[in-house]
């Protein structure tokens, strides 16, 4: 083995690094916030069929599922620039995210929605509930439980796949790793120091997850 | 702006290199991801706590890091050790890695989803425990489990993407280097996107459609 | 043909079996009743070595059952068990599903494995059903091919545990009527089981289990109206 490891520069850069992990954490906030929002119209207007709307919304969640994540990210920061439009690497990466996450999150919620079964609703009206409160207390927290679960993997998702934002030039933990390593031929330590901290992102994301889920649920559906 | 020009005969062929290797590439992924994550779901469905435990932990590392890093790592690894693979064999070895990690996951969750009443039965009929795996637990589990393996064998065709970071000519790398030569960004890429699509919607609906006719 | 002698087993620390015996002859109907819980499914489990026994013997057929030396997997062929839940085997035709045993365990040829299947799904009644999947048929019709199934390895013995606690009322009979026809061929069968009726009218003994052990045991029809033990006069009225 005729490698010598040399951590101290990497350790030396812990700050600049942690700064990519930062923007990491809050491109993939971001994008789940945004996604949810969107996922939330595009599910209802699905769901309640009305054309064209429910047109777009397909097309929308087909190109999000069925293309690679990364031609997403080229689209918006290649393919827009030549229609003119430059999106800056974290703004190109954040919209494909968003993009993404949108079209994941509809189905999630749709299948959320659609998999509480009818007599749920007729048990709650012949209690005499009100629409809003037959939603607010039997149907969305049925729903908030099955689409937990899906959402806290799509989370780690884009966590993992901002990633992608090495190859456009951004500057989350990825992209500062691969800058510093480049100037610093220390490849292999900075980007398994790099592999490290995404671990240790994910599980912590993974622990909080569980320990919401805890609070929330109270431990009902495993 | 040009929207559409015609592609010289030597970017056709310097496309369809890409997809073949996309291709290459994402069936060496499929088949050794299913065949190792077969194998490791069933370990992980028959075995013990800590046997469990230690796959397990072995498999969240895998779903737990970046696959770009992964692939950079390792590739970066060997070459420091003074084996350098090439790309095609370091991306191959990782993607498949990674594909088992989630096959894996699949299958042990369909072999779980097999009730110990049904072994019972069949044990009661005088059959081996390895008859019971085979002709029982095995066809029941792997049927109820065809929609979620075709939907990561779609996702592994998407991040074959990937393994262009290691110097792998796919599909999309190759769709690069034909934007930078002929400045045309959209079509290119719009183009790729199809090929993309053309691949992964069909597939996808032919999975919602076996999934719908199972749950009924 | 089967001698149960002084059978103790335990789950853990809870104690199950408290010193069962029991012999059945060959040809005998032995109807076992009782309340949950007092360990009558778990004699069956034991008789065919899916559960193990801390202490005693059941003898199968000149056969220690528990011994170490004893294949079990052979010993089953022997004994035919039909559980609560049919398990049918869902991705197979009801003829696979009676096929498959007599084909793979006993190794006979396809042909001849279809053969026996197809003489005893005639024989419960399912002879029209032979390419139908499970899945489609009605629970009574289910657990019948589950006893034709067990029926196809030609036991010398069928156990029935509650076989008809899980169907629906109008399907009880069709497979009670089972159950009579095996009794009057002449199938050995010990029958776990809550159905009085069919204990008193088909079965030749009675045994009430009480807290892992038999509390009275005698001719069907005297332990059914007549019983003399108060624990099981006091069972019988609860569930008349």
């Amino acid at each position: 083995m005729e490698y010598e490891f040399h951590w101290n520069i990497v350790f030396q850069n812990m700050p600049e690094l942690l700064n990519g992990a930062f923007v990491t954490l809050h491109v993939s906030v971001l994008a789940m916030l945004l996604g949810i929002v969107i996922a939330i119209l595009l599910a209802i207007v699905k769901m309640n069929n009305s054309k064209p709307f429910c047109y777009v919304a397909t097309t929308w969640v087909e190109i999000a599922r069925n293309t690679p994540a990364l031609f997403q990210i080229y689209m918006a920061y290649f393919g827009l620039g030549a229609l003119g439009i430059h999106l800056s690497p974290y703004v190109a990466v954040l919209s494909a995210l968003v993009f993404i996450n949108a079209g994941y999150l509809t189905e999630t919620f749709r299948g959320g929605f659609q998999s509480i079964p009818s007599t749920q609703y007729s048990a709650s009206k012949s209690l005499g509930m009100t629409s809003l409160q037959l939603y607010r207390y039997i149907i969305l927290p049925q729903m908030l439980r099955r689409i937990y679960h899906p959402m806290t993997n799509q989370f780690v998702w884009s966590i993992l796949m901002s990633s992608l934002g090495i190859l456009v030039g951004m500057s989350e933990l990825s992209g500062t790793t691969q800058r510093l390593q480049s100037s610093s031929f220390r490849t292999l330590e900075f980007f398994m120091v790099a592999a490290v901290m995404y671990f240790i992102i994910t599980k912590l994301v993974l622990l909080g997850s569980s320990l919401i889920s805890r609070k929330l649920f109270k431990g009902e559906i495993g | 702006m040009n929207f559409i020009t015609p592609l010289s005969w030597d970017d056709t062929g310097f496309i369809l290199t890409g997809i073949m290797n996309t291709v290459t590439i994402s069936v060496v992924a499929i088949v050794l991801g299913t065949l190792l994550g077969l194998i490791v779901g069933f370990m992980r469905a028959e075995s013990s706590r800590v046997v469990n435990a230690l796959f397990g932990g072995l498999l969240d590392i895998l779903r737990s890091v970046p696959l770009i890093i992964q692939l950079v790592l390792f590739s970066t690894f060997i070459g420091a050790m003074g084996h350098p693979l090439n790309p095609f064999v370091a991306g191959s070895i990782i993607l498949s890695l990674y594909t088992m990690a989630f096959m894996s996951e699949v299958f042990r969750s369909g072999f779980e989803s097999v009730h110990q009443s049904m072994m019972t039965s069949a044990r009661s009929l005088g059959m081996t425990y390895w008859q019971t795996i085979f002709y029982i637990r095995l066809p029941i589990g792997l049927r109820a489990v065809f929609p979620s393996w075709l939907g990561v064998a779609l996702s592994v065709i998407k991040d074959s993407a990937l393994v262009s970071v290691i110097g792998y000519m796919e599909l999309l790398r190759t769709s690069e280097q034909l934007i930078s030569r002929t400045q045309q960004p959209l079509m290119i890429l719009i183009g790729v996107g199809i090929f993309y699509f053309i691949i992964s919607y069909p597939l996808s609906s032919y999975g919602r459609y076996v999934e719908r006719k199972m749950t009924t | 043909m089967i001698s149960i002698q002084n059978v103790h087993k335990s789950f853990g620390d809870l104690e199950v079996l408290k010193g069962v015996s029991l012999d059945v002859n060959d040809g005998e109907v032995v109807s076992i009743i009782g309340g949950s819980g007092s360990g009558k499914s778990t004699l069956l489990y034991c008789i065919n070595a899916i559960e193990n026994i801390q202490k005693g013997k059941i003898i199968v057929d000149g056969v220690d059952v528990h011994s170490k030396e004893t294949n079990k997997d052979k010993m089953r062929q022997k004994l035919g068990m039909v559980f609560q839940q049919w398990n049918s085997f869902p991705h197979m035709t009801v003829l696979e599903n009676a096929a498959l045993a007599p084909r793979i365990v006993k190794k006979m040829s396809k042909a001849e494995s279809i053969e026996i299947a197809k003489k005893e799904l005639v024989h419960v009644g399912l002879g029209d059903k032979f390419d139908v999947y499970p899945t489609k048929m009605s629970g009574g019709q289910q657990q019948r091919l589950a006893i034709a199934r067990a029926l196809a390895m030609k036991p010398d013995c069928m156990l029935f545990d509650e076989v008809t606690s899980a169907l629906d009322p109008e399907l009880v009979g069709e497979v009670l009527d089972t159950l009579r026809l095996l009794a009057d061929e002449g199938m050995t069968m010990i029958c776990v089981t809550h159905e009085m009726g069919f204990a008193r009218d088909v079965s030749d003994r009675v045994a009430y289990f009480h807290e892992g052990v038999i509390a009275e045991i005698g001719e069907a029809k005297q332990v059914i109206t007549d019983p003399q033990n108060p624990l099981t006069q006091k069972f019988l009225s609860k569930v008349r």
